[in-house]
C-alpha cells in the first residue's frame, strides 16, 4: 500500500518514516495525514527543509506547493530552524494581567535577543506567542513543547539555566 | 502538569477521576468507566438522543446549542460515511480546561466519542488536539491503544457486534481552526479556511459525510450523563442549562484555577468565593465572562448566574468558560489592543471585513494607545467593529469585533482619557506594552 515511499530514499529516521507509512493509511484520504507528518518532520530535522516537503509532497500524493501552502498557515510550522530550546512567551490577556509582557521583555535581556531570534549559539530562540491553554496558571511559557507555569523573572531564570545545563 | 484546586462548592462530576490516575484504563474501569458505553449499546440511538435531550447538555465550546440536537440533525440513512470530530483545538484567550480532561481523563473523550458514534450510527471518532498540546497527544494515544487492546474500540467493541475506530490527530498552531468548518479542512490536511454553510457539517461535514462536531468538554461529559441519568444530569444545573461545567478562573485573582461549578453559578460568588477575590486589596474593574470574544461585564453587572441564557440577558456570553477578571490597575484600552492584537494575528484572511478589520483596529489601538489618539477613533473604532458584525464568513469576525464594541460603550472614559498626546495613566504597563507591539 505504502510500500513505495518507504522502500525509496527517506531523509527521515527509520522509525519516523514507518510512522509515517502508518500515518498515511490510518484515515479515509492519505491528505489527512499531512499536517501531523510537517509537525513530526520538523521536530525530527529541527525545520520543514526542502528535502522534508519533497519526500512528503511525494508520500502524501500532493505538490510540493500545496504542502508549501498548508506550511504559511501553520504557526507552529517553520522553513527555518529555531534555536535548540524555542522559548515561546505568551503574551495574551491572561498571561499580561500577570506579567507576560515583562516577562517577555526579561527573556529578550537574558537571552540578547528580540522577538524571533535566536542566540549566536543556536541555543535559544525567542518568539511571544498567542495563548498557550495556561490561563489559570499564568504567566507562563512553552520551551519546545514543555509547559513553564506561574513564572516570575526568577523561576524563568532558573528554567533558561535548566536548559543551559541540559544541551 | 498543571496544578489541580479546589472550592467546597465545586461540583466534581466531570472532574471526580483528576488527580488520581484515570489516564490509565485500569484506574478509569476501577472507578466506573466505560460502564456508560455498554448502557448507550443497550439504549441504541433513540435513547440515547433521548436521553441526552434530556440531559439540557449544551456545548461547551461557546455557542451553546443543545448537544441533543445537535446529534438529532445526523440523517439516519447516508450513502457516505458518518463521523464524529471531537474539538480539542482549545485556543479562546482565556481557556484552559480542555487540557485537564486530555491530562487527568482520556478514557472519558473516548467513551464519549463511542456513544455520540451510536447515536449517529458512525464508525469512525477523530479527537483532534491543538499542536501545542504534544504531551497530552500522548497521553491521548496511549490511551487509545489501551482501549483497542481491551477490545472498546476496533471490530466488535465490547462484543456488540458494532465497529468504532478512534483516531488522535495534532494541528499545529490556528486559533482559527477551533471554529468547526475551518477545523474539518484542517483534519483534510489543508488550510483552516472556513467553509460557507449551509450544508451543515451533521449532513455534509467531514470527507463529505454527516459530521458531529463536538468540543472536548461536552464529549468528555456525555459518559458522566449516562452514569448518572440526564434528568438528574439537568437537574445540577438551571432550566436549559443542564449540568455543571468548568470555570477557567484567570487574571487578577487570589485563587485562579481550573472549578467545576454547576450551571447557573453566581459570577460574583466565584470570583470573590471561588476565586479568592482581588489581591493586594485592589478593586475590581472589570470582568471577561466567557473567554476573549464575549463581550466585558463590569462590576455592576456581574450578580448574575453562569449559564447561557443569563449571560446573554446581561449582553454577553457564557462562551468557553474563560472568566478573565481585571482589577483597577488595567488599562482598557491596552487590554482592548492586546485582545484585537490576537484576533489580528489570527484572521486567516479569507474574508475581507475581518483580515481588514482587525489591521485597521490594531493599528487604530496601537497609535491610540501610543498617545496619538483623536476623539474620532473613538467612534471609529466602535464604528469599524459593528460593520464586522455579522458580515465574515465564520464567527471569527464577530469574536474580534464583539469586545471591541463593549470595550468603547463601556469605558469610553479611559479611551478619552488618552487623547491629546496624554500619557497612559496606568503607565507602569505602559513601556512593556508598547515594547511588544
Amino acid at each position: 500500500m505504502s510500500g513505495d515511499s518507504s522502500e525509496s530514499k527517506t531523509i527521515f529516521s527509520p522509525a519516523l518514516a514507518a510512522r509515517f507509512d502508518r500515518l498515511v493509511g490510518l484515515y479515509p484520504v492519505r491528505r489527512s495525514a499531512l499536517i501531523p507528518m510537517l509537525l513530526y518532520a520538523q521536530d525530527e530535522i529541527g525545520c520543514i527543509s526542502d528535502e522534508a516537503v519533497a519526500e512528503i509532497a511525494r508520500r502524501i500524493q500532493i505538490t510540493e506547493l500545496d504542502v508549501r501552502n498548508v506550511i504559511s498557515y501553520y504557526s507552529l510550522l517553520h522553513t527555518e530552524p529555531h534555536g535548540k530550546f524555542h522559548v515561546q512567551v505568551c503574551t495574551n490577556i491572561s498571561c499580561m494581567l500577570r506579567g507576560g509582557n515583562e516577562l517577555f521583555e526579561h527573556c529578550k535581556r537574558r537571552l540578547g535577543v528580540g522577538n524571533k531570534e535566536t542566540t549566536p549559539d543556536k541555543l535559544f530562540s525567542l518568539e511571544e506567542v498567542e495563548c498557550i491553554g495556561a490561563c489559570s496558571w499564568a504567566p507562563a511559557v512553552q520551551v519546545n513543547y514543555d509547559f513553564h507555569e506561574n513564572l516570575t523573572p526568577e523561576s524563568m531564570d532558573r528554567v533558561l539555566d535548566d536548559y543551559r545545563a541540559r544541551s | 502538569m498543571a496544578d489541580l484546586v479546589s472550592h467546597p462548592d465545586e461540583v466534581k462530576l466531570l472532574s471526580f477521576r483528576f488527580g488520581k490516575g484515570a489516564a490509565s484504563i485500569e484506574k478509569y474501569l476501577e472507578l466506573g468507566g466505560y460502564a456508560s458505553a455498554r448502557k448507550a449499546i443497550e439504549l441504541g440511538a433513540d435513547g440515547i438522543v433521548a436521553e441526552m435531550k434530556a440531559s439540557n447538555l449544551r456545548g461547551r465550546g461557546g455557542a451553546g446549542f443543545p448537544t441533543g440536537m445537535k446529534w438529532s440533525f445526523v440523517p439516519k440513512q447516508s450513502a457516505k460515511p458518518k463521523y464524529v470530530l471531537v474539538n480539542g483545538d482549545e485556543s479562546e484567550p482565556g481557556t484552559c480546561k480542555d487540557r485537564l480532561i486530555f491530562e487527568h481523563d482520556p478514557h472519558s473523550v473516548i467513551e464519549g466519542v463511542i456513544i455520540a458514534g451510536l447515536a449517529i450510527g458512525s464508525r469512525m471518532g477523530f479527537i483532534y488536539l491543538r499542536g501545542e498540546y504534544r504531551y497530552l497527544l500522548k497521553i491521548m494515544e496511549r490511551a487509545i491503544e489501551e482501549a483497542y487492546a481491551k477490545g472498546f474500540l476496533g471490530r466488535n467493541i465490547f462484543g456488540s457486534g458494532l465497529d468504532f475506530e478512534v483516531v488522535s490527530h495534532t494541528g499545529a498552531g490556528a486559533y482559527e481552526v477551533g471554529e468547526e468548518s475551518a477545523l474539518m479542512e484542517s483534519l483534510e490536511g489543508k488550510r483552516g479556511i472556513p467553509r460557507i454553510r449551509p450544508p451543515f457539517p451533521a449532513v455534509v461535514g467531514l470527507y463529505g459525510g454527516p459530521t458531529i462536531i463536538n468540543n472536548a468538554e461536552t464529549i468528555a461529559t456525555v459518559p458522566h450523563i449516562f452514569r448518572i441519568g440526564g434528568a438528574e444530569y439537568a437537574k445540577l444545573g438551571t432550566e436549559r442549562n443542564g449540568g455543571t461545567r468548568l470555570f477557567c478562573l484567570s487574571g487578577k485573582l487570589e485563587r485562579p484555577g481550573v472549578y467545576e461549578l454547576p450551571m447557573g453559578y453566581n459570577l460574583k460568588k466565584m470570583i470573590y468565593e471561588v476565586g479568592g477575590g482581588i489581591p493586594g486589596g485592589r478593586k475590581l474593574k472589570a470582568v471577561v465572562p466567557g473567554g476573549s470574544s464575549t463581550p466585558v461585564l463590569l462590576p455592576e453587572e456581574i450578580d448574575i448566574g453562569m449559564d447561557f441564557d443569563q449571560v446573554g440577558k446581561a449582553g454577553s456570553m457564557l462562551g468557553s468558560g474563560g472568566v478573565v477578571v481585571l482589577d483597577d490597575t488595567v488599562c482598557m484600552v491596552e487590554f482592548a489592543l492586546r485582545t484585537m492584537k490576537f484576533y489580528r494575528h489570527e484572521s486567516c484572511g479569507w474574508c475581507i471585513p475581518c483580515r481588514e478589520g482587525t489591521d485597521w483596529l490594531e493599528k487604530t489601538l496601537t497609535r491610540f494607545h501610543a498617545g496619538g489618539g483623536q476623539a474620532r477613533d473613538i467612534d471609529n473604532i466602535r464604528y469599524l467593529a459593528e460593520n464586522m458584525m455579522g458580515r465574515t464568513f465564520c464567527p471569527l469576525g464577530d469574536a474580534a469585533a464583539m469586545p471591541t464594541i463593549a470595550f468603547v460603550k463601556k469605558f469610553r472614559k479611559e479611551f478619552e482619557d488618552h487623547l491629546n498626546g496624554a500619557p497612559c495613566p496606568y503607565a507602569h504597563h505602559r513601556e512593556a506594552a508598547l515594547a511588544t507591539v
